[in-house]
């Protein structure tokens, strides 16, 4: 058939390959490969350009006290980011992380402070409790087979719901609770740079996820779902098997979040973190995770939750109103979405 | 209601040989639908087998049970003669039975290397891999480049480029690449051509060849009339959910071929 065609080679022998590949290469589609190949370069250009933008602005921005209050403020969210990088990754989104990062807290700090139980046992129970929320959402997206935005819009009410019943309201202060629940707000100092322990527990869950998604078959599998679950399937993985271990292993990281969370506010208030879920999402999408799945990094997140910490503190010191600092992440927002369609245009 | 033509009676007869892998009078119904009305199917080493039929005649499904991806309700599958049933595609894979599906055979975010070994991951040797569970990146790399250029794949010489970056004979070069690997008994192709222009049909039209080289039976399910007669040794033609007949190119043409299919004629 090829000879009907005067340019075709034969099928034959050694084919030249140079002309397959897709992209011309224009300055513009060299920089979109750059950025397709590696997802954390994008957030990781905003990141340096926006520390050197607001350390223009106002030199306070630099100071180390400043960069270390970023840092810890960004501790809770990063941490529940990541957790959020994972149901990404496989194409889905967790609206509840939030607020199941709250009821696990509660749950940490209620069985402490009211039923007595030592700190280590009632950490435990808060892991099992993100475990059970992270299980219900897993139960619900593979087993009944419902959208990962629906089942998490229904298990956000729900667990916010649980969590005012299980706590009646009430706050309990750090001060009520053994020293090694609160332990996460401890500052460490490194020279100038005064971190906090949560910050430390953070980033060495990064290292740790990092190392999973990047090193294990398990995280290529995630990856592979995310890309294409008919194709992962048919390549032999269980579909439902990834997507479940990745909400359970969510439910882990949010529990984990929850001890930082506690350490952080030095107390367990059931009204905290009305935020957190989508403020968890807009650190993801920022780090240039794609929201289709299959395509980003860890390190994107962290970079992504450094973003938004950077935006707020910089603007905040710059003068500008509080509500500047919202409209930014919003703006963000939409920009970081725009270049992962752009990016993604690589495929086509 | 078999009827196989008297032609395959050659010099070279297959039907002296054992089949690799047999399947006899399958039955698969959906609800009131019959998919498969006992069909029965021999493949033999080192054979290019093409199924053919009209849409809805069945070749799919005929496919599907041979590859776990269904369960026949009736029938009976033999692999080198023993009995074998599986109810996944992993259970078919795990016997040697691989299959290349048209157009959802890779995961393209991953890299070729990636995705040759999607499924049958290898980690580092000691504790790194057993406990850590790391990954062997480079030897898996190491080994998809020697795997390439032992099939032939010429067209693949960056096992680190992430399929997408590739052309659709490339992808599907990866996608047959990876039956070929690790199909250590028959390798399945369910319309590898659809998708793809005339250069890359080409391309993987000559793979199955050196499959067949090599000694790997290959079932072929196609709709492109030249393609199966340039590289099929029989054609198995389905029709109404029943093997019409089962022809080889020396013993009918093209429209004989087409005839049978739409039952025009009778074999």
């Amino acid at each position: 058939m090829s000879q009907q065609t005067s340019e075709t080679p034969p099928a034959t022998g050694q084919l030249d390959l140079a002309g397959e590949f897709l992209d011309r290469q224009t300055p513009l589609s060299r920089v979109r490969n750059v950025l397709h190949r590696y997802p954390a370069a994008s957030p990781a250009i905003v990141l340096i350009i926006a520390i050197i933008a607001f350390g223009a602005i106002n030199e306070r921005f630099l100071y180390p006290n400043n960069l270390s209050l970023i840092l810890q403020q960004v501790a809770v969210v990063g941490t529940l980011a990541l957790a959020q990088t994972l149901v990404i990754l496989t194409a889905g989104i967790d609206l509840s992380v939030g607020a199941a990062m709250i009821l696990a807290s509660m749950v940490i700090a209620q069985v402490s402070a009211n039923n007595g139980v030592p700190a280590v046992p009632a950490l435990i129970a808060g892991l099992f409790a993100g475990l059970a929320a992270g299980a219900l959402n897993g139960f619900l997206v593979t087993r009944l087979r419902l959208p990962p935005f629906i089942v998490t819009l229904g298990t956000l009410n729900i667990f916010v719901a649980l969590t005012l019943l299980y706590s009646k309201g009430a706050t309990i202060r750090g001060s009520d609770l053994p020293e090694l629940l609160t332990i996460t707000g401890l500052p460490i100092s490194i020279g100038d740079v005064r971190i906090t322990v949560g910050v430390v527990v953070m980033l060495a869950l990064y290292v740790v996820m990092a190392y999973i998604l990047g090193k294990t078959a398990w995280g290529r599998h995630v990856y592979a779902v995310g890309d294409d679950k008919e194709a992962a399937r048919l390549a032999g993985i269980s579909v439902n098997r990834v997507l479940m271990s990745v909400y359970l292993v969510g439910g882990v990281i949010l529990a984990i979040g929850a001890w930082v969370q506690i350490g952080r506010t030095n107390a367990a208030s059931p009204n905290a973190g009305v935020d957190l879920n989508l403020d968890s999402i807009t650190a993801v999408v920022i780090g240039g995770t794609s929201l289709f799945g299959g395509r980003g990094v860890v390190w994107g997140t962290l970079l992504g939750a450094l973003i938004v910490g950077v935006f707020r503190s910089g603007l905040s010191l710059a003068g500008l109103d509080v509500l500047y600092q919202t409209l930014a992440v919003g703006v963000l927002i939409i920009v970081a979405v725009s270049v992962d369609q752009w990016i993604r245009k690589v495929r086509s | 209601m078999i009827i196989t033509s008297a032609d395959t009676r050659g010099a070279t007869s297959p039907e002296t040989r054992a089949p690799i892998l047999e399947a006899r009078r399958l039955v698969k119904t959906f609800g009131r639908v019959v998919g498969l009305d006992g069909v029965s199917l021999q493949l033999y080493p080192g054979e290019v087998l093409a199924i053919i039929g009209d849409n809805g005649a069945g070749k799919s499904t005929l496919v599907k049970c041979l590859t776990g991806a269904e369960i026949p309700d009736e029938g009976e599958l033999f692999l080198e003669g023993k009995p074998v049933s599986f109810k996944r595609p992993q259970d078919a894979r795990t016997k040697g039975i691989e299959t290349v599906y048209q157009n959802l055979a890779v995961s393209p975010a991953l890299d070729v290397a990636s995705n040759l070994y999607l499924g049958r991951e290898e980690r580092r040797k000691g504790v790194l891999g057993s406990v850590f569970r790391m990954l062997d990146t480079k030897g898996m790399r190491a080994r998809a480049k020697s795997e390439l250029s032992r099939l032939g794949i010429s067209t693949l010489q960056d096992v680190t480029v992430p399929v997408e970056n590739l052309s659709g004979g490339q992808r599907q070069a990866v996608a047959v690449a990876r039956a070929a690997a690790f199909g250590s008994k028959v390798v399945v192709l369910d319309e590898p051509t659809a998708a793809l222009g005339v250069r890359e049909s080409n391309q993987v039209l000559q793979l199955i060849r050196d499959l067949r080289e090599r000694g790997l039976p290959v079932i072929l399910i196609s709709h492109n009339m030249p393609q199966v007669f340039d590289v099929a040794d029989r054609i198995h033609i389905q029709r109404l959910g029943k093997c019409a007949a089962t022809i080889t190119p020396q013993s009918h043409s093209m429209t004989d071929a087409v005839a049978i299919m739409t039952g025009a004629a009778k074999a």
